[in-house]
């Protein structure tokens, strides 16, 4: 497909080569012309990845090695001062701690649902596809508003569930869904679930999709049981999908910082404190130290990127 | 037992080129017919009941938002004294929707049109750099927000941006490159190449060509990069918390989040129902009106990834 070329190559060289692959002069002009325009096309893609990705990254880099404060700036150099500073945090580990639980927690759960969700409402027909939008509006909403309304949902003064239950008279004193450190992390749990549910459903239901219909055909054909057509031809044919899924909801799930500012604040006791809010708590809360949120910023990055790599290369792995 | 290769494609050719994606209706195998009556509705119970209890949080949001209670502004009968609410507190409502509408607005501009200029360069032309400005801009998915907006809040301040909804809209446009670019540039893919060509024997430069003949052909895919960048930016959280410190200027989400705190501990519940209510609104209607489209930006990520 594309030609990968040098892109610091002067414009100079580039007539020789093209009058090497095509003789005369003309197209030679019009594919140098092309590729002028290419790159005008390509400039504001170009422009916003320098400005505001590229320029970043590399600025990251150099306050996560300075000491970098949120009022003064740049203060110099101070390698590796802001890295022994952010692991020696004494939330640090406890947020590395409470990130992967509630990582593996969320995985968990919420894939084996939109799973369930995605065989459910596979059928075609007017009542699936009410089902399916059903499952679908939450993910219309953003985190931050779904947390409001739960918020709403779990507070004793307002919840409609704590009344519901005091009213069928299972509970006789308001429940406290963020009260203590369990119920906080379930609590929240429950809300990323309605949240994403049908979100990873889709991705699921795409993924089914794209097993031909005959495999089925051919498994009833010979005999096979419901759970064995399951277990033995859907889920490892749903292999691409499943993976995808599991490693956006990993990552997103490790980058979890909305739903726990909304709903918790970290509370009770710092419980339910994740890596990205610690990050903005060094940043911009008391210690308004930019230098060493940079310096675990990219911690979380590289733990991010080694985490990534080797789901890939497991997944690669199992396909060979 | 084997498939012959028009039947094994079948199943395939509607998800396979992303101008004629099918609507959410029909997504699924089909199963075979018959086996009504019992099993079904034991069926359609288990399932509507699932239904509803998914669409049970957002009902009790809008019921509560203008249900009476103690501590709020509705404290007997129905009525929008929780909008009152939201209208008067500080900058009003209006102003906070102002916020949004500007940021989420400019942010689709944006992304549209970065994205249609840069799907066509990926799409049909070759130049220098190619691939690296694509897998570069692929990696921005790879970098936390949190990472990104760190030294993003330094540099906007140098670029005398800070505290700024043109800002805010810029960086939130970066953030969606990574899927519109992507998705632009298999929806020019999918259009045959004949077209365009044919437009320029007829004297058309790449631009008229371009505005002439490929935007028709590449709408559904626009369609689809504006949705997904509208719901992203109406309802991004922490980009505006990290960027944005002047209490006026704050997006809905952050006001309405903000609102809670208030009055020493006492939080008013009705006018956070009320404010979720108009934050979802928006979301909603535009999600069910476009589902389709929704629906496509998932089939092109999972038949090239």
């Amino acid at each position: 497909m594309a030609t990968v070329t040098t892109p610091d190559a002067p414009p100079a060289s580039s007539p020789s080569r093209a009058r090497t692959r095509v003789p005369r002069r003309r197209p030679g002009q019009r594919v140098r012309q092309r590729r002028r325009l290419g790159a005008l096309y390509a400039s504001p893609t170009a422009l916003f990845l320098l400005v505001f990705f590229v320029v970043p990254v590399i600025l990251v880099l150099r306050m996560s090695a300075s000491d970098w404060s949120l009022f003064v700036g740049d203060r110099g150099a101070n390698f590796p001062t802001n890295f022994g500073e952010a692991v020696d945090d004494r939330l640090f580990w406890p947020a590395i701690r409470f990130t992967l639980t509630y990582t593996a927690i969320t995985t968990v759960i919420l894939l084996a649902l939109a799973l369930g969700l995605a065989l459910v409402v596979q059928e075609s027909g007017r009542w699936s596809a009410f089902v399916r939008t059903s499952f679908l509006v939450p993910s219309a909403l953003g985190l931050a508003s779904a947390s409001l309304l739960f918020y709403g949902l779990y507070s004793p003064q307002s919840s409609p569930i704590s009344a519901f239950l005091e009213w069928i008279g299972v509970i006789d004193t308001p429940v406290s869904f963020l009260g203590t450190p369990g119920a906080a992390l379930w609590s929240t749990v429950a809300l990323v679930v309605w949240r994403f549910a049908g979100f990873y459903m889709l991705l699921l239901l795409v993924g089914l999709q794209a097993i031909p219909g005959d495999v089925f055909e051919a498994a009833r054909m010979d005999g096979a049981s419901r759970f064995q057509t399951f277990r033995s031809i859907t889920l490892p044919l749903l292999k691409p999908s499943l993976a995808l899924s599991t490693i956006l909801c990993v990552t997103g799930s490790l980058l979890a910082f909305d739903q726990f500012y909304v709903l918790t604040k970290g509370g009770p006791d710092n419980s339910t404190v994740t890596i990205v809010q610690l990050v903005y708590s060094m940043a911009f809360q008391g210690q308004n130290d930019l230098g060493r949120a940079a310096a675990l910023s990219i911690i979380v990055l590289g733990g991010l990127l080694v985490l990534n790599a080797l789901q890939f290369l497991g997944l690669r792995g199992d396909r060979d | 037992m084997t498939t012959t290769p028009a039947a094994q494609a079948a199943p395939l050719t509607a998800g396979a080129d992303p101008a004629t994606t099918p609507s959410a209706r029909t997504l699924g195998p089909r199963r075979r017919p018959g086996r009504r009556g019992l099993a079904t509705m034991g069926q359609r119970t288990f399932t509507g009941a699932l239904a509803l209890l998914f669409l049970f949080p957002m009902v009790w949001a809008a019921v509560a938002s203008v249900s009476p209670k103690g501590g709020t502004n509705q404290t007997d009968g129905i009525g929008l004294g929780n909008y009152r609410t939201l209208v008067d507190y500080q900058a009003g409502i209006w102003q906070y929707l102002a916020n949004s509408a500007f940021v989420s607005l400019l942010t689709v501009v944006l992304t549209l049109t970065v994205s249609l200029l840069g799907g066509y360069a990926f799409a049909r032309f070759d130049f220098p750099g190619k691939n690296l400005l694509f897998l570069g801009t692929l990696a921005i998915l790879m970098v936390p927000y949190a990472t990104l907006l760190i030294p993003l809040y330094v540099l906007l301040n140098d670029l005398g941006l800070q505290n700024s909804l043109v800002g805010l809209a810029l960086v939130l446009t970066m953030f969606q490159l990574p899927f519109a670019t992507f998705m632009m540039r298999i929806s020019f893919e999918a259009v045959p190449k004949e077209l365009e060509e044919a437009a320029m024997v007829d004297g058309c430069g790449t631009f008229r060509a371009l505005v002439m003949v490929l935007l028709p052909a590449v709408r559904a895919g626009l369609v689809t990069v504006g949705l997904f960048a509208f719901l992203a930016a109406w309802n991004d959280f922490i980009t505006p918390l990290i960027l944005i410190s002047d209490s006026s200027k704050v997006p809905l989400p952050l006001a309405v989040a903000n609102l809670r705190g208030q009055t020493q501990g006492i939080v008013d519940f009705g006018a956070t129902e009320a404010g979720v209510v108009v934050l979802a609104l928006p979301c909603v209607l535009i999600f069910l009106m476009l589902q389709r489209h929704y629906v496509r930006g998932f089939m092109s990520g999972a038949l090239k990834g």
